[in-house]
């Protein structure tokens, strides 16, 4: 019972970084139809972002207090790649809005690559370790859970307190799920369709930035092509959940981590991506639209 | 200032890849004016009213509203010039709230007027109230036709286009929709262009009409003179009639 409970909580932290990478999945095909394969190496970029502002701050202002430290890195990766995928997404989507289907789809997958090279090339292609940021553990019985863990749930669940706030209560997220519904009408109501594109591409990009984040504190290392796997697996969590539903992508990233951690602690771990995968294989054949997905058909 | 027309089209030719739509339009709307367009299917009438709001945007001509040339801009922009459209197929947000879909039609003010006129919309059309917290996409074919006029006028427009409002739905709701935009134009002086395929109706409320045939402008006169015309008579109104 107690290895039990232990898997469940490690299952969730994994789960609270593939759910925060997944929203940015989802809200984008959500407003444009499209997936954005980039957004696992935005995820990456974030965790750069944030080991470079720790490599700064711990050479330039030696003793400065964790929580601190955290929380500096925390909002320069999150402006950091807030502006990277804005740019993208000015620079190589927005001139294909209007092209057929398939042209910013391969445009993303190139994104991706050339995302990925760019680190790799401007930061080399070795693992980048950092010195264990928070290392507190508390004992309950034979349970243990560190500080960590309890740092990235808890980042998780307010922030998508607060996302669920701006996208169901604001004129922003009206706007938003306006244009989702009906670009054209929306903009016959006078809303800037561009720039409500903008902001869910920044928004996205946000939250990769705070799941890499807090990837590099829980794993210690940002490399090259962390983006790759943790991307797919987001991704599966998107359309597991229903893609276009915020709350599905929620729910299918929590549920892979569970399934990854539940896996590995009793069946072997070489496995888990097949557990995965069969999963989502397994929902799609019974639900083609994903858990919380809404169905094809609508009363118009 | 007031003698110049609200609006003002003048030689309007709209594309779709190679295929004219319009071809040449020439119309005008004044303050205060209930104005009717009417023309058989595929005639380009719901094609004029979104090219007045710039989706698609004309090639040549000029549209001209309140004094300012707004052919070349974009479409939210045109909105905040206080353009609204209740659009061909309605374009209600399935997925919002009958309550939401009327803060959007608020949006260009940030819903600073949002109380005092969601109020107004509710006595005009009761049914609204009732159904304030259901999603769009369920609502009936005239309930939505009503939600559709509702948020547009949420945006207190200088100009309401309304693109068949009558479509598809029971005659005495028709008679509703009708009379709400009669009692808007005299007690608010709401500008109203209408387009519609119940050219009876549409022409004994407007005080001018167009006709318009494979996009042109065939005629054009009071409400009275085309209902009277033995040509729209047997084009528009006896054939329907029957």
């Amino acid at each position: 019972m107690e290895y039990f409970v232990q898997q469940l909580i490690n299952g969730l932290t994994l789960g609270s970084i593939y759910g925060l990478i997944a929203i940015g999945y989802t809200m984008v095909y959500g407003i444009i139809g499209m997936i954005n394969f980039a957004h696992g190496d935005i995820f990456m970029l974030g965790a750069f972002a944030a080991l470079i502002v720790f490599l700064i701050l711990t050479s330039f202002f030696a003793g400065i207090p964790v929580a601190l430290a955290l929380l500096v890195m925390l909002i320069i990766a999150m402006l950091m790649t807030s502006l990277w995928n804005w740019t993208i997404e000015r620079v190589a989507y927005r001139p294909l809005r209007g092209s057929f289907r398939l042209a910013p789809l391969i445009t993303a997958i190139g994104m991706s690559i050339v995302l990925s090279n760019f680190i790799q090339v401007t930061q080399g292609p070795r693992n980048k370790p950092i010195p264990s940021l928070v290392t507190d553990v508390y004992h309950f019985g034979n349970i243990t859970i560190s500080l960590k863990q309890i740092i990235i749930i808890a980042v998780t669940a307010v922030l998508l307190t607060i996302f669920w706030y701006v996208v169901n209560k604001t004129p922003l997220g009206r706007a938003q799920r306006a244009t989702e519904q009906d670009r054209k009408m929306a903009a016959l109501l006078g809303v800037d369709v561009d720039r409500t594109i903008s902001i869910t591409f920044i928004m996205g990009a946000a939250l990769a930035a705070v799941a890499g984040t807090m990837y590099l504190m829980y794993y210690g290392v940002a490399t090259f092509n962390d983006g790759f796997i943790p991307g797919v697996k987001a991704f599966t969590a998107a359309v597991l959940g229903g893609i276009g539903s915020l709350p599905g992508a929620v729910l299918g990233g929590l549920l892979i981590g569970l399934i990854e951690s539940l896996w590995s602690a009793y069946f072997t771990i070489a496995y888990k991506d097949v557990a995965t995968f069969a999963l989502l294989a397994f929902v799609l054949i019974f639900k083609p639209t994903g858990i919380l997905g809404r169905p094809e058909v609508e009363k118009v | 200032m007031s003698g110049e027309p609200l609006l003002k089209v003048e030689g309007v030719q709209t594309f779709y890849g190679n295929i004219r739509a319009l071809d040449g339009v020439d119309v005008h709307v004044n303050r205060g004016e209930i104005v009717s367009l009417i023309g058989a299917n595929g005639a380009g009438k719901s094609t004029l009213m979104m090219t007045i709001c710039g989706s698609p945007q004309a090639r040549h001509g000029s549209i001209i509203f309140d004094g300012e040339d707004i052919t070349q801009q974009p479409t939210h922009l045109i909105a905040r010039r206080r353009i609204a459209q209740s659009p061909e197929g309605r374009r209600i947000f399935p997925r919002m709230t009958v309550y939401e879909n009327l803060q959007m039609g608020a949006g260009l003010d940030n819903l600073k007027y949002f109380d005092e006129d969601v109020e107004k919309i509710f006595t005009l059309f009761p049914r609204l109230k009732e159904r304030q917290s259901q999603r769009g996409g369920t609502l009936s074919g005239g309930e939505q036709q009503m939600l559709s006029i509702g948020r547009a006028l949420m945006s207190r427009p200088k100009l309401l286009l309304l693109d068949e409002p009558s479509l598809g739905l029971a005659p005495l709701i028709v008679k509703g929709i009708f009379e709400a935009i009669k009692k808007l134009n005299e007690e608010e002086g709401l500008t109203v262009f209408l387009v519609e395929q119940n050219a009876f109706a549409a022409l004994r409320l407007s005080h001018r009409a167009y006709v318009m045939v494979n996009g042109k402008v065939t005629m054009a006169g009071t409400g009275r003179e085309l209902l009277t015309n033995p040509e729209v008579r047997a084009a528009y109104l006896e054939g329907g009639r029957h």
